[in-house]
């Protein structure tokens, strides 16, 4: 049990990061990774929806989806959990810590559509995992995400100064700094407990 | 309705993932092999068209607040037909895509368009804008698939063509293979950008030089 949860720790985090090596979520990594503090409250938000997410969609398949053989439902169902979810942490942000809901802005309803939201519940019931290496791949998963984002940011407002040919500027440099910090990443797929 | 300026819009001044960049996820990571890039391609556009056709149908009857989640339940029901189909019919394609089938529920590409045009234009008008953009993400998609199997593994055409091998073209001792790997996806769609971003500008350049003359 105990090198079960190591693993999915070590595995979400790093040997298989959710952003630079199985590309989920590179909408938001690439949208709000121009500063490090927005990134930083993006990485929470996400990891804390990731993580609700995927208790919720865990109830439904069990408890809803296969009780009434109903699996096939599976994306539809899950899509509107996740929608729901993001609408409540969107409202209490915005009651609660509205300065990060300002810098969020238009992103936060769009954590709906990150693929690492959906993708993560639809992997952890492929995977069979419980409810509660469900949660922990969820938590781990954004823990995973906030890294790769805090740590891309931080390569980005360096990007800002430095003199780029004018056809890179902007996105396209961004994309090769991104893939410098997945080939870094890859030291990592050596890694694991067995 | 102008068709020719639409599929030009479609393939390049408004390609959905060169210009719009949207739908990121899906062409980093399955673009591959020849085979995964085409399946991908077709599949996004077949319910590209389904969601724009219906959502257009029914634009006067969705209330403007729930529309997102109307969309998004149209939407998620042609994923859910389209995955049923692909693993009934094409099971290799099906498990190589894997969890990126589902995850097209997800692609701002569809989302995108049913927001900017289905909801506000006619039927017809809208089949022909889900055919325009799916057909510009295929072609972005093959134009990666092409570039990074033949720089990772030297092959065109793999999972098609040669018996599935695809055609031999660099010898495997040069092949790199970073490029099939998550950092080949990075840089191929970074320089790919690039460059449809100076070719956009350059058509500009030349079409304001031609006014002007």
């Amino acid at each position: 049990m105990i090198m079960e949860i190591v693993g999915i720790l070590l595995s979400a985090i790093l040997t298989e990061n959710f952003i630079l090596v199985k590309f989920y979520g590179i909408c938001p990594f690439m949208g709000v990774s121009k500063k490090t503090d927005t990134a930083l409250g993006m990485g929470m938000a996400v990891t804390f929806v990731m993580a609700l997410a995927s208790a919720a969609c865990w109830a439904v398949n069990e408890w809803i989806l296969t009780a009434l053989s109903l699996e096939y439902m599976q994306t539809v169902a899950f899509i509107l959990v996740i929608a729901a979810i993001v609408q409540v942490v969107e409202m209490f942000l915005k009651k609660s810590v509205p300065a990060l809901y300002q810098a969020l802005g238009v992103y936060l309803p769009l954590i709906t559509t990150n693929c690492a939201v959906l993708g993560v519940a639809l992997v952890n019931v492929q995977s069979g995992y419980s409810f509660l290496l469900s949660v922990l791949n969820g938590a781990a998963g954004g823990v995973g995400f906030t890294i790769a984002i805090v740590l891309f940011s931080s390569i980005r407002e360096r990007l800002d100064e430095s003199d780029v040919p004018e056809s890179f500027r902007g996105f396209p440099i961004a994309l090769i700094a991104a893939g410098l910090l997945a080939l870094a990443f890859m030291g990592f797929s050596g890694l694991s407990i067995a | 309705m102008d068709v020719k300026k639409m599929f030009k819009e479609g393939l390049l001044t408004k390609n959905p993932v060169l210009v719009q960049l949207l739908g990121m996820c899906s062409t980093l990571a399955i673009t591959t092999s020849l085979f995964n890039g085409i399946g991908m391609g077709l599949s996004v556009t077949i319910i590209l068209i389904c969601s724009n056709v219906l959502i257009s149908a029914l634009r006067k009857v969705i209330p403007a607040q729930i529309r997102i989640a109307a969309y998004i339940v149209i939407i998620a029901t042609f994923v859910t037909i389209v995955d049923l189909l692909l693993q009934a019919f094409l099971p290799e394609l099906s498990e190589n895509l894997g969890v990126f089938i589902p995850l097209i529920v997800v692609n701002c590409i569809i989302l995108g368009r049913a927001e900017a045009f289905a909801s506000r234009n006619g039927v017809l008008a809208s089949a022909l804008d889900g055919l325009t953009q799916g057909i510009g993400y295929t072609a972005a998609l093959v134009i990666m698939c092409v570039v990074r199997e033949l720089l990772g593994s030297g092959t065109f055409g793999g999972g098609i063509l040669g018996g599935g091998e695809g055609i031999r073209i660099l010898p495997e001792e040069v092949s790199a293979l970073l490029m099939i790997q998550p950092v080949g996806g990075f840089l191929t769609l970074g320089v790919l950008i690039a460059g449809a971003q100076w070719l956009v500008r350059h058509l500009e350049k030349r079409k304001q030089e031609a006014v002007k003359k």
